[in-house]
C-alpha cells in the first residue's frame, strides 16, 4: 500500500485552532518533526500572504500560494534579493555581516546588472557538451557506489548514498583535490547553520573555517590563473573578464554559493529518493516496469523533496498584494515547501506519483532570473541514481524514522536507515 | 487550425496542428514536442521554451518584448535578434506555415 505519511496528530490540532497572528512556520523545530503541512495548508487557505510579528528573525511575510510565489519571484524590481537590501534567505546572519555572521555576497544575491555578469561567468559550466561529459562519469561512480553496497543490512542512506555522489560530483565541478573532497561537505554543512544546531559551537568557529575555505580556494584559483582555461568553475572564474577585481569576500560569497547550490540541495533530493521509495512501492514497481517514467518520476522527486523549503526577497518600496500591505524593507518569503503542495494546481500534492501529469510544473527550483543554474545537472544525477535503484532493487525499505535537518531553509535529511532488497 | 513547424537542434521537423488562442509553447507541449519544457506553465520565468523564429518570419511574429521576456531570454544559451519565448506568442490562423527552431539545450 502507498501510504502518504501522517503530520503528527498534536500539530493537526494545534495548527488548526491557534491564533493565525501566531503560526511562525520559521520553527525549526516544525521542520525536525515533520510537522510543517497542516500549518502551510492553513495559511494558504485562509491566510495567502501572512505576517508573522515575531520569530527568530524579526517579522517576516509568508507568500504559500503557487500562483502568489510565481508572481513574486519574477519581480525582482520590488522583491530584491540584493545583499545591500537584506538576503535571499530569512536568515541575515546565513550571508550577511549581522550577529555573528559575516558577508558572503554572490549573485542569487544580486539584482541586474551584476547578476547577470556573474551568472554569465559561470554558466558555461552546465553547457551541453559538459553535461554529456559529467553523464558518463556519474554513471559509472553511481554504479561502482551500489556496487559496494549490502544487500539485506541496514545502512544511513545520506552518509553511503547522499553525500558521497553530491560531494563527487561537486569535486568534479570545480576539478577539486579528490582526496580533500570531505572537506567540501563540512563547509557546505557550516554555511547553512548557526551555533548551537549541533555543527559550530561558536560563530568564530563558523568564520574560522569559512576563512580555511577561502584560503583553500585562493590557493586553487592562483594555480589555474597560469593554467590555460578549462571547463571548471574555478578556472572560469580565473579567467573570466569580469571577475578579475573579484575582493576575497566577494570570492568567497562566489564559493558558498556554487557549494550549498549544487550540494545539499542534490543530497536532499538523493535522500527524498529512498524515503519516495520507500513509502511509494506501488510508484517504485510502477517505474520499474516502465523506466520511459523516468520522465516524470525526476521531476516528480525533486517536487515531492522540495529540496530549498524558502526563497526570502526583500520589499524595495511598499507593494500592495493581495490585498496586504508590504512596506518598504519588509522580509518576504516564498514557501516553495508549500507552494509545491499547493492543491488548487497539483492534483494529491501530498502524494508522489511516478508518472504525475505535468510533473515539470513545479517550484523547486524557483522562477525568473534567478532560476536554478544547475536544474539539469540535478535532473541528471537524480535520473541515473534512479535507472541504477530501478534496475538493481526490488523493494528500498526505510526501518527507522529518519533523521532530519534542523532547518527551514535545507528541507533533507541527516539519518535515513535504509535496507536493499534484491 | 494553423500548422506550426518545430525544428529541433538536430534537424528533426515535428509539424503541429494548433488552436489559435493558445501559445507556442502550450502547443508544442501537448504534442510532446522534444525540446520545449514549458516548466513555469507559460509565463515567462524559466526560460525553457526558448526558441529562434524563422527570420522570414520575424516581421509578423516580432521581437522578444521588453521586461520580462527579455530579461529571461538574456540568461538563456544562444539567444539572437530571432529568440522569443515559446509561451509568449500566441498563435493565430495568420501564423500558418511558422517556423520555429530549437536551440540545442534549454535550462
Ligand atoms: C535538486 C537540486 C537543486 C535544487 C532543488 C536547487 C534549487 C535552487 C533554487 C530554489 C534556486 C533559487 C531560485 C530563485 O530564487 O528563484 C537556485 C539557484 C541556483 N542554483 Fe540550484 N538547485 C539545485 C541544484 C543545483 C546545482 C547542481 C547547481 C550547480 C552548481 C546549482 C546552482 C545554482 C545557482 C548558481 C543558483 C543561482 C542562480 C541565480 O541567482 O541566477 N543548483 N537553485
Ligand atoms: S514556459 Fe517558462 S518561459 Fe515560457
Amino acid at each position: 500500500m502507498n501510504a502518504a505519511v501522517k503530520p503528527p496528530q498534536n500539530h493537526v490540532e494545534r495548527a488548526r485552532t491557534m491564533p493565525l497572528a501566531d503560526i511562525d512556520v520559521s520553527d525549526i523545530t516544525l521542520y525536525q518533526q515533520d510537522a510543517l503541512a497542516p500549518y502551510f495548508e492553513r495559511l494558504r487557505r485562509e491566510a495567502p500572504v501572512h505576517w508573522c510579528k515575531n520569530s527568530l528573525y524579526g517579522g517576516y511575510w509568508s507568500i504559500t500560494r503557487y500562483h502568489d510565489i510565481v508572481a513574486i519571484d519574477t519581480n525582482h524590481k520590488q522583491f530584491s534579493s540584493d545583499h545591500t537590501n537584506g538576503s535571499f534567505v530569512l536568515d541575515d546572519t546565513t550571508l550577511n555581516a549581522v550577529e555573528g555572521g559575516i558577508a558572503m555576497p554572490n549573485f542569487l544575491g544580486m539584482d541586474p546588472p551584476t547578476h547577470d555578469d556573474h551568472r554569465m561567468a559561470v554558466s558555461p559550466i552546465m553547457a551541453p557538451a559538459n553535461l554529456l561529459r559529467f553523464e558518463s562519469l556519474i554513471r559509472s561512480r553511481t554504479k561502482d557506489l551500489f556496487d559496494s553496497l549490502p544487500l539485506g543490512q541496514t545502512f544511513n542512506w545520506v552518509e553511503q548514498v547522499s553525500i558521497p555522489l553530491t560531494t563527487m560530483m561537486l569535486a568534479t565541478l570545480l576539478d577539486f583535490p579528490f582526496e580533500d573532497r570531505a572537506r567540501l561537505t563540512r563547509w557546505s554543512d557550516i554555511v547553512t547553520t548557526r551555533p548551537g544546531y549541533g555543527l559550530v559551537d561558536s560563530w568564530e568557529q563558523r568564520t574560522a573555517e569559512l576563512m580555511d575555505c577561502l584560503g583553500y580556494f585562493q590557493t586553487l584559483r592562483e594555480q589555474r590563473q597560469k593554467l590555460p582555461p578549462k571547463a571548471d568553475l574555478i578556472s572560469m572564474l580565473a579567467h573570466s573578464p569580469a571577475m578579475q577585481g573579484m575582493t576575497p569576500t566577494d570570492f568567497l560569497g562566489m564559493l558558498v554559493l556554487l557549494i550549498v547550490g549544487g550540494n545539499d540541495t542534490t543530497r536532499s533530493s538523493m535522500s527524498g529518493s529512498a524515503m519516495a521509495a520507500h513509502l511509494y512501492p506501488d510508484e517504485f514497481a510502477k517505474a520499474k516496469a516502465d523506466p520511459a517514467l523516468l520522465a516524470s518520476l525526476v521531476p516528480e522527486v525533486i517536487r515531492w523533496q522540495t529540496p530549498i523549503a524558502h526563497m526570502r526577497r526583500t520589499a524595495i518600496e511598499d507593494v500592495e498584494f493581495r490585498g496586504q500591505q508590504i512596506k518598504k524593507g519588509d522580509k518576504v518569503v516564498m514557501w516553495y515547501l508549500s507552494g509545491n503542495r499547493d492543491e488548487t494546481v497539483i492534483e494529491r500534492p501530498d502524494d508522489f506519483i511516478a508518472d504525475r501529469a505535468n510533473a515539470r510544473r513545479h517550484l523547486s527550483f524557483g522562477f525568473g532570473i534567478h532560476r536554478c543554474l544547475g536544474n539539469r545537472l540535478a535532473e541528471m544525477q537524480i535520473k541515473v541514481l534512479w535507472e541504477e535503484m530501478l534496475g538493481r532493487y526490488s523493494k528500498i525499505e526505510v526501518v527507522d524514522a529518519p533523521l532530519r535537518v534542523p532547518s527551514n531553509l535545507i528541507h533533507g535529511y541527516l539519518d535515513i536507515q535504509t535496507r536493499l532488497h534484491a | 487550425m494553423p500548422k506550426i513547424t518545430y525544428i529541433t537542434s538536430s534537424g528533426v521537423e515535428h509539424v503541429v496542428d494548433a488552436d489559435s488562442g493558445i501559445s507556442a509553447m502550450q502547443a508544442a507541449v501537448s504534442h510532446r514536442v522534444p525540446g520545449i519544457d514549458g516548466d513555469c506553465g507559460g509565463v515567462a520565468a524559466c526560460g525553457t521554451c526558448h526558441v529562434w523564429v524563422d527570420p522570414s518570419w520575424l516581421d509578423r511574429v516580432g521581437p522578444a518584448r521588453p521586461g520580462i521576456e527579455s530579461e529571461m531570454l538574456a540568461l538563456t544559451d544562444g539567444r539572437t535578434p530571432c529568440s522569443r519565448l515559446a509561451c509568449q506568442i500566441e498563435l493565430a490562423d495568420a501564423h500558418d506555415g511558422l517556423l520555429l527552431q530549437m536551440p540545442t539545450d534549454q535550462h
